[in-house]
């Protein structure tokens, strides 16, 4: 398979601040990239800019064939990103932001229910304003938002983060479906361990820039 | 673009029922009543102005909460990826927004004929221009609430920038309002209110996807 994701001496500014200053990445479709870095290295806005939410002002980079330089917007429905923010609607409840998200990238709605039942989020959870959830009941939407809508590339930031033991071990399970099921996973993370575990490969971002770049568990174990 | 719209559209209504904030913009008309005095003729003479002050006082209010859904900075980034049409986006919201003004409108209309004493029948034949009105507002609203969403001082700036551009919408309501109640027709009032509704909707649909664009 071919890059998925490509980036050449990569910038992305916030505000006036350049949160990426020159970052060289290869990523194979298919495999699971894991970005770690202190606090501030950049590694959230590596996401956005693979999502297409971040324009790039240097550099050159192509992410699932779209140009970053072109028009985002096809490269965006392509993308699925867990953030730190709660996705979608706090006033919706759980079922009714997947069944506007899938409405709104044309797929059925049923897809929803069985995404909401595998991560836990059901009865009257799936059925009270959003912004009610707990942290980690939030992120659990966000990940049945990613399962439901199936994205060609994952962005996972800081995925672990908020989760119980039990939550982790099933986002782990969903980034290796997905990986399986030819889907490209990029994910931050502050945890080596954890990270390198669920990885193909792993950067080290630092001051906006690939400081160091090698091989995770999972091409170890393969 | 008229999926998406109708999509956004059912989205905020939905939001916007479990608020019920609205139907509160229904006390301004009150107090306006009970400043105007007892007298029928002062009431009569000022329904057409307070009905527009009203409904712009609503506006702002309703514009600003449409904002809002879309601004927390997680709602923002999801929504982007959703791939939903900018314009059809646009288009959901304002159509929202003028339902929402357009039931107000009706509530406010009852309370002209309860507390104001105005000619229901004459009332009725303004319907068409007050629709006109009431569909630039939205858009208006709309596009300014998307101009200021996501600044710190959103609930600052946004009555300071969509008052004037509100301000030919409230004159035209107000003379084409009381030109109907005092037994003439809209005549021009409506063309002007039409043409405004159109070139803020034409110029919302344009502008909303750069506006939601970071620069």
């Amino acid at each position: 398979m071919g890059p998925a994701v490509s980036l050449r001496s990569a910038v992305a500014l916030l505000g006036r601040f350049p949160a990426l200053a020159g970052v060289d990445l290869d990523v194979e479709a298919g495999s699971v990239l894991a970005v770690l870095g202190p606090n501030g290295a950049g590694k959230t806005s590596l996401l956005c800019l693979l999502a297409g939410l971040l324009p790039l002002r240097a550099g050159t980079g192509t992410v699932l064939g779209c140009d970053l330089r072109g028009d985002r917007r096809a490269l965006r429905q392509q993308v699925g990103l867990l953030g730190h923010h709660l996705a979608l609607y706090p006033d919706l409840s759980a079922t009714e932001n997947l069944a506007f998200a899938l409405r709104a990238a044309r797929r059925p709605v049923t897809d929803g229910v069985g995404a909401l039942e595998r991560v836990g989020l059901v009865g009257r959870l799936a059925d009270v304003p959003s912004r009610t959830l707990s942290a980690g009941q939030q992120r659990r939407m966000g990940l049945a938002w990613l399962l439901a809508r199936r994205p060609a590339l994952w962005l996972l930031d800081e995925p672990a983060a908020g989760l119980d033991v039990e939550a982790r071990a099933l986002c782990e399970e969903l980034v290796g479906e997905a990986a399986r099921s030819g889907a490209t996973v990029a994910l931050t993370s502050h945890d080596h361990a954890a990270a390198a575990g669920v990885a193909d490969h792993v950067v080290h971002l630092s001051g906006g820039i690939v400081t160091s770049a090698r091989a995770g568990e999972r091409v170890r174990v393969a | 673009m008229w999926r998406d719209a109708v999509l956004v559209c059912a989205k905020d209504l939905r939001i916007e029922l479990r608020a019920r904030v609205l139907l509160w913009q229904v006390l301004p008309l009150v107090l306006f009543a009970l400043a105007l005095g007892p007298s029928l003729v002062a009431l009569r003479h000022g329904a057409p102005g307070m009905l527009w002050l009203a409904l712009l006082l609503a506006t702002v209010l309703a514009a600003g909460r449409s904002a809002q859904i879309e601004s927390p900075e997680g709602t923002r980034a999801s929504v982007r990826l959703l791939g939903l049409d900018p314009g059809g986006v646009f288009l959901g919201k304002a159509l929202a927004l003028f339902v929402e003004l357009a039931v107000l409108t009706a509530v406010l209309a009852v309370g002209l004929l309860v507390g104001f004493h105005v000619d229901g029948v004459r009332l009725a034949l303004a319907a068409p221009l007050c629709a006109c009105a009431v569909a630039a507002l939205a858009a208006v609203g709309t596009l300014y609430g998307a101009v200021v969403a996501g600044t710190d001082v959103a609930g600052t700036l946004l009555p300071l920038l969509v008052l004037p551009a509100l301000a030919p919408v409230l004159i035209a309501g107000e003379r084409g309002t009381a030109a109907v109640l005092q037994g003439g027709g809209p005549g021009r009032w409506a063309v002007v209110l039409g043409v405004m509704a159109v070139v803020y909707v034409a110029v919302g649909v344009v502008l909303y996807g750069p506006l939601e664009e970071p620069s």
